[in-house]
């Protein structure tokens, strides 16, 4: 009994990732077309999220580039949609993203805390603006339609760039690269001092995170089926994959997951049923969740949470 | 040949030398003490020794290679490594992989992870750490931190180990116990250039010291002829 009971709370976790897996990898079979797209819809937000979590939670590097390599992943499909396959559309689109990255990454990951995410939510203005000149004054149209995939193959894929992501999460966490990126945010200095070749790691893991963004972004472009530089570079993909993380908690694995799970239904169930309250609604919950769970939703799961909640006093 | 040679070594913020034409020889298996009045260059030296800070002019040389502008990631590689003058452990990480971190990045990530952690559990024990290995580097208390840093250090397989202030702010057993340490380093060969305020222990453990003054080498010798230098104590007491 004693044996069973303790092999079932070791074997608990990756039985549980796995029933989630299947009940994801089966989900066209018995949902209905609007909860497939209504899922891919959460499903982007989790890559971005989680993505965006890989390497700025462990650094404390606050990035804000998502947008532009989710818009780099958008405009490598538009303009390649329709001469490459689908895989290969995605997998130049999580090259170009991680150049583009590495390329930033090696010129500004100098510069520390404010700095560095003003220069990261400038790139995402810089490339949407150059774009923009490029598409008026060179091929002289704004937007650019998309060749489309159906709803089903974008979910598979999606679902397929998130399970990437999350395997590639839990190895980097438990490899010496991790190692390397949590000495490196915990001290920068003493970090390189104990032996780390630290703009190297910090490049190479802002690069690899940027993969999964620009992925997701060029199966997301086969759905939209239109795009412009507004819609492709929109700095709000930056800010939601920030807010979702630190609303889920970015001290467990589970959190920015969690966070950005329940972030997005609440976004698609406020913004079909309650339009006009949506954005009111969402901002309160932000605001009441860092106020009273400054670690984020999965505080929610700790007992001492609610004994707080409910007036007593921690014990001393 | 010395381990370390420093030739004509310096350092311009602005207008300003903080160290200026500083030469010195650390040889192999020497506990050597840097000393001198607040603001006489002792942490930039060291700063400069260890990659933090390019040096204006000058060379450095360790082994008899140029490390100079080096990153210090590199010459930690080389055999140098350093502790802090305010204490840099990794706060959110047990002590253990605070020592992990040396041990693997310290010769490149050469080392398997049986042999590491093989390392760490030795160092944590030889610094007296071991009761405390899974306990966060934030909640030590300061003494153990700096043995923490020095646990650290030694990680990474240094010839050469520079450590800035041990035992400020230790209270007197505390200070006794990092003489012990220190002694214990060198026994295990690793030559030692230690700052140090504290003047009973740099004057029980060094063999030679060399003396900072306005960032320029004002003295150099053993103890004995530091502790009755005439230009040494005027720049300590005054005239």
């Amino acid at each position: 009994m004693q044996t069973g009971k303790a092999s079932w709370l070791r074997l608990r976790t990756p039985v549980l990732w796995l029933a989630l897996l299947a009940a994801m990898g089966t989900l066209s079979l018995y949902a209905s077309p609007y909860t497939v797209i209504m899922v891919t819809n959460i499903l982007m937000y989790v890559i971005l999220t989680v993505s965006w979590v890989l390497f700025s939670a462990p650094t404390g590097y606050i990035s804000l580039a998502t947008a532009a390599f989710f818009g780099v992943g958008i405009y490598t499909s538009a303009t390649l949609g329709g001469q490459l396959p689908l895989p290969l559309i995605i997998l130049t689109a999580g090259a170009a993203s991680f150049v583009l990255a590495a390329l930033v990454g090696a010129l500004t990951l100098r510069l520390k805390g404010v700095y560095f995410a003003f220069f990261t939510f400038g790139l995402v203005e810089l490339i949407k603006h150059l774009l923009l000149w490029y598409e008026v004054s060179v091929t002289g149209v704004r937007g650019r339609f998309v060749v489309s995939a159906d709803n089903v193959t974008i979910y598979y894929v999606i679902l397929g760039i998130l399970v990437a992501l999350l395997l590639t999460s839990y190895l980097i966490r438990r490899s010496r690269v991790g190692l390397a990126l949590q000495a490196i945010g915990e001290g920068e200095d003493a970090a390189a001092h104990t032996g780390i070749n630290v703009s190297a790691v910090k490049t190479f893991v802002f690069a690899l995170s940027a993969v999964f963004a620009g992925a997701a972004g060029a199966a997301m472009a086969t759905r939209w089926g239109y795009v412009d530089p507004y819609i492709a570079f929109d700095y709000l993909f930056s800010f939601t994959a920030v807010a979702m993380a630190v609303f889920g908690g970015l001290g467990r694995f589970e959190g920015p997951i969690l966070g950005a799970v329940v972030f997005a239904f609440l976004r698609e169930l406020l913004i079909t049923r309650f339009p006009y309250v949506y954005m009111l609604v969402m901002g309160s919950l932000l605001v009441v969740t860092i106020l009273y769970l400054p670690q984020g939703l999965v505080q929610l799961a700790q007992k001492s949470t609610w004994r707080r909640l409910r007036g007593h006093r921690e014990p001393a | 040949m010395s381990l370390l040679e420093v030739e004509g070594i310096t350092k311009n913020f602005g207008g300003l030398a903080a160290v200026s034409h500083v030469d010195l020889r650390v040889d192999e298996g020497e506990v050597v003490g840097l000393i001198g009045p607040n603001g006489a260059g002792k942490t930039t030296l060291f700063n400069l020794l260890s990659g933090a800070l390019k040096p204006s002019s000058g060379a450095i040389r360790f082994r008899g290679e140029n490390i100079t502008g080096l990153k210090p990631h590199q010459i930690c590689r080389k055999g140098l490594a350093r502790t802090f003058q305010s204490v840099k452990v990794f706060g959110g990480m047990s002590a253990s992989r605070n020592v992990l971190a040396g041990a693997i990045f310290g010769d490149g990530g050469r080392v398997s992870p049986k042999q590491a952690d093989e390392e760490v559990a030795r160092l944590l024990e030889s610094v007296g750490l071991s009761a405390v290995a899974d306990v966060p580097a934030r909640d030590l208390k300061l003494a153990n931190q700096k043995r923490l840093e020095v646990a650290r250090a030694l990680a990474t397989k240094p010839e050469l180990l520079l450590i800035d202030e041990l035992m400020a702010g230790l209270n007197p057993s505390e200070v006794g116990q990092a003489m012990d340490l220190v002694a214990a380093i060198r026994e295990r060969g690793t030559t030692i250039f230690i700052i140090e305020h504290v003047m009973k222990a740099i004057m029980g453990i060094c063999g030679r010291i060399i003396v900072l003054h306005h960032g320029e080498k004002l003295a150099e010798g053993t103890p004995q002829e530091i502790a009755t230098s005439r230009a040494v104590v005027e720049v300590y007491l005054g005239e």
